[in-house]
């Protein structure tokens, strides 16, 4: 008798569990992402996520520090400053392709374009407004788009991510392709971003620790010690897919501007730190 | 565009000094994407003036890396005095900037 009404309440919790499904959507997802983090680490402030591994690590913060007396994208800087500056061969700048004037905006990028029912990254729109006024589109993964974006990333720090996913079924496509392709497992080594970036975070990969995805965005782009020069999104993604042993996708193909979008509007609220510098 | 980026600070007794130099620093080893060997081309000598009197000296290689970032400390100088920097390279270029000790 009393096993039976046992079993009974047992059967009527899990009803009431099955009427109020889990919450979905982007909204519920970047709670739950974001959540994951806070939990995982919860001495590291939340707007201190934007700096990647040394957010999680003290040793590697320690001589971080003792680099950014000296940042190596210095240089990259004050190319992209000057670039800026200089008018394309019809008179205008970059600045007149971008809300703003292009200062301080970083964090509003990746955006969906409702023309194109396309992610557009904040580099791609940087070659578009090259394209619109007549110049040649940059090379993605290094070089000049990367000083360029460094420059409008500096002009952005301390703004938190502010992604939009506006109420357009294409736009809410592209995060599900972005999220899929996050969870995804690939490549030889049959990684997916998640192994390394969320369940991984703040441990180490042989002599690297994982950064956090929560805000691994927030400091590009990057001056990587390994590479011995500044590269962008794009390059970053690029070398992942690689050492997992992954066939990577060309720069901005649709795979690479959706999952950055996913990233992106995950780490909604956490501030932009670019350029970063990296091991 | 400058290719030294220098700060000194004083400490009363001691200047600390940090540079951060643009160099390709090309170790006459690697081949472009073409195949070809890029020729060497790196820094020999960097020298660092104060009032006209040598306080620091370096002998550099190939193998120093790209960018090179140096720190070092000398005696006898005050805040507000000028430092001056100079590297030279095997191919004969070179470039002077100079600092404010701080």
């Amino acid at each position: 008798m009393m096993i039976r009404r046992l079993l009974t309440a047992a059967f009527a919790v899990a009803c009431l569990a099955a009427a109020a499904p889990e919450p979905s959507g982007p909204k519920a997802d970047q709670a739950a992402f974001q959540a994951y983090f806070f939990d995982k680490f919860p001495d590291v402030k939340h707007e201190d996520f934007g700096n990647g591994p040394y957010a999680v690590n003290a040793k590697m913060r320690k001589q971080w520090q003792e680099i950014m007396e000296f940042p190596p994208y210095d240089f990259a800087l004050d190319e992209g400053k000057t670039a800026w500056e200089t008018p394309f061969a019809n008179g205008h700048h970059y600045a007149d392709c971008f809300d703003n004037g292009g200062i301080g905006i970083r964090q509003t990028y990746p955006r969906f374009d409702a023309k194109t029912g396309q992610i557009v990254t904040l580099d791609g729109a940087i070659n578009a407004c090259r394209v619109q006024n007549g110049e040649k589109p940059l090379a993605y993964q290094t070089g000049m788009m990367a000083s360029i974006t460094a420059f409008m990333a500096e002009s952005s720090r301390g703004k938190p991510f502010a992604i939009e996913i506006p109420n357009d079924p294409r736009a809410l496509a592209a995060y599900e392709k972005g999220k899929e392709f996050f969870y995804s497992r690939k490549g030889q080594l049959g990684f997916a971003c998640a192994s390394c970036h969320v369940t991984g975070a703040g441990q180490r990969l042989r002599g690297d620790i994982l950064a956090p995805a929560l805000g691994i965005l927030a400091a590009m782009p990057i001056y990587r010690s390994d590479w011995g020069s500044m590269g962008t999104t794009d390059r970053r993604f690029i070398s992942c897919s690689s050492q997992t042993r992954a066939l990577p996708y060309p720069a901005q193909d649709e795979s690479y501007r959706d999952v950055e979008y996913f990233l992106a509007y995950m780490s909604n609220g956490i501030p932009i730190t670019g350029p970063g510098t990296r091991p | 565009m400058p290719t030294i980026r220098m700060k000194a600070i004083s400490s009363g007794d001691t200047t600390e000094v940090q540079a951060l130099v643009q160099h390709p620093m090309d170790s006459g080893f690697v081949k472009d994407a073409s195949g070809a060997l890029i020729p060497a081309h790196h820094i020999e000598t960097v020298i660092f003036e104060h009032n006209g009197k040598t306080v620091f000296t370096a002998l550099w290689g190939p193998a120093v890396s790209k960018d090179p970032y140096l720190k070092f400390s000398f005696k006898g100088a005050a805040k507000g005095d000028t430092l001056s920097a100079t590297w030279i390279d095997n191919m004969g270029k070179s470039d002077t900037g100079t600092g404010k000790i701080a």
